[in-house]
């Protein structure tokens, strides 16, 4: 497929919201962020500690700890933290495989959590996240980073760090695409099912 | 998944997708603070014993409890049941009651089956823990996850049931699902502890133990079921655990990275001697340690996802 001009719509319907070099500078951007606002590296800072939520907030985390370790020279213990057994919509929908989660050697009790997820959307998942977290100890702090925020949320939650603003339609679908998973970086926005909207 | 009744109706990828889920559980609750998930708040679990049980009870009842169920235990004796009432009417009861899930072990083969026949339509899933001579589907899966610890995929691996498979529901299950996830099965009993029909069975049979250890990637061996003997099966105990005991001579036969298990409850120095049970090449608490896991997955599968739509 040939690569296409950003904000370019296909037949299909498909928008490409992010390019790959979007992504990558929106990354790097996101972990400066991190550093300055968490104070990385000073003595009196809590110790930072990445946690994405499978399936690509855990590639992003490990990219965002990689850009950390780059620009500031601290090393950001990364890890993943699985939500579904946490999920308030588990009947709603077919049964969903279980991924994996690991946990820093420290742990995260008195750490600075930073939550790492592709899509913002109803908060649903931060707060089955934030839930699944207090199992595991008790952080000092938690925030969230995110690559799109897309809107509509269904629970009083914002993230700390966002890469990127997007208005959507509820219909519409926003897909993250990351090479570690999907074999290539990038986002799209998706027209959804056509049905009628109801405000 | 819409209840758990038996291995044989376990295909490779329904059996995979719980080992896995089995797994990933166990992962999730090392080393918590708080060994509970959430996941099944609100839903109820009832197990149904009429026969007596430890492990399996036991297991079932803290896999509910880790997911957050509300967890009921019924016995026959104290409960209605020792005033006459049929199977039937008690599985009703515990229905309209509210159970979500319905956990049984009875004496009669297929009583979980006629179960989930009654219960059909009232939304209440059965999950069979030992039904008679039949089946243990949920024993079966924690051998089989038990030997992916230890082995890696049992595909191409080569594993005996040793003893009394007549009487065994622990047997056919092992045979259904060790067959399904590509493992080839040896039974190795005196004949008059082999089944009618077992010449039909994806297995191979042998009298002699000896001669099939060396080849082996795992034991398993089966309690001799006194209590549904009633007969001559072999002349004494001591024959018997002379001719298919795994004694420790025996052990060294077996290659270095065999495993060797026993569902339990063992009979030391009958089928098993006493020195073999706590050899660390026996795996036998690491059975019952993924029997909670693998409970757990089972509860996942048959609660957790949306209503299948039958």
């Amino acid at each position: 497929m040939a690569p296409r001009e950003r904000g370019a719509t296909d037949p299909a319907g498909e928008r490409e919201l992010l390019t790959a070099g979007d992504v990558a500078r929106t990354v790097a951007r996101m972990a400066h962020q991190i550093i300055e606002k968490t104070a990385l590296g000073a003595p009196s800072a809590s110790k930072v500690v990445l946690l994405g939520i499978p399936t690509r907030g855990a590639p992003l985390a490990r990219r965002l700890a990689a850009h950390i370790a780059e620009f500031s020279g601290v090393d950001v213990p990364t890890g993943t933290l699985d939500v579904t057994l946490y999920r308030d919509d588990l009947r709603r929908r077919p049964n969903r495989p279980l991924e994996t989660t690991t946990l820093p050697a420290g742990g995260v009790d008195n750490r600075l959590v930073v939550l790492v997820d592709d899509v913002l959307f109803s908060g649903r998942t931060i707060r089955a996240a934030l839930d699944a977290l207090r199992d595991h100890g008790r952080p000092n702090a938690v925030q969230l980073a995110v690559l799109v925020d897309r809107g509509h949320r269904e629970l009083p939650i914002r993230a700390d760090y966002v890469g990127k603003n997007v208005p959507t339609a509820r219909s519409e679908e926003v897909a993250v695409l990351l090479a570690e998973t999907d074999g290539r970086d990038g986002v799209l926005l998706r027209r959804g099912p056509s049905r009628e909207v109801t405000s | 998944m819409r209840h758990l009744l038996s291995a044989e109706g376990l295909d490779l990828a329904a059996a995979t997708a719980v080992l896995d889920t089995a797994d990933s559980l166990k992962q999730a609750l090392l080393g918590r603070e708080v060994r509970k998930l959430p996941t099944l708040r609100g839903r109820t679990v009832v197990t149904m014993f009429y026969e007596n049980s430890t492990r399996t009870r036991v297991s079932f009842e803290v896999a509910g409890k880790w997911m957050s169920a509300d967890v009921v235990n019924v016995s026959a004796s104290g409960s209605s049941v020792g005033k006459g009432e049929s199977l039937r009417d008690t599985a009703l009861t515990l229905s309209a009651v509210g159970a979500d899930c319905v956990i049984v072990r009875h004496p009669a083969s297929g009583a979980a089956h006629r179960l989930a026949g009654w219960l059909d339509g009232t939304g209440t899933c059965v999950v069979n823990a030992g039904d008679g001579t039949h089946e243990h589907p949920t024993q079966a899966l924690l051998d089989a996850a038990t030997l992916r610890d230890r082995l890696g995929e049992l595909a191409g691996r080569r594993v005996a049931i040793v003893g009394d498979v007549l009487h065994s529901r622990v047997a056919r299950s092992n045979v259904h699902l060790l067959t399904t996830l590509g493992a080839e099965v040896v039974l190795v009993a005196p004949p008059t502890l082999l089944p009618v029909g077992v010449d039909t069975w994806p297995v191979t049979v042998s009298h002699h133990l000896d001669a099939e250890l060396p080849s082996l990637d795992a034991v398993m061996l089966l309690r001799v079921q006194a209590e549904r003997m009633h007969g001559g099966f072999f002349p004494s105990a001591k024959e018997y655990s002379l001719a298919y005991g795994l004694n420790q001579a025996r052990l060294r036969l077996l290659p270095e990275h065999a495993v060797v298990l026993h569902p339990g409850p063992m009979l030391r120095g009958m089928e098993i001697a006493s020195a073999v049970a706590d050899s660390p090449r026996a795996a036998i608490t690491d059975q019952v340690r993924n029997g909670v896991h693998v409970r757990m997955a089972v509860l996942y599968h048959l609660l957790a996802g949306e209503e299948a739509v039958a």
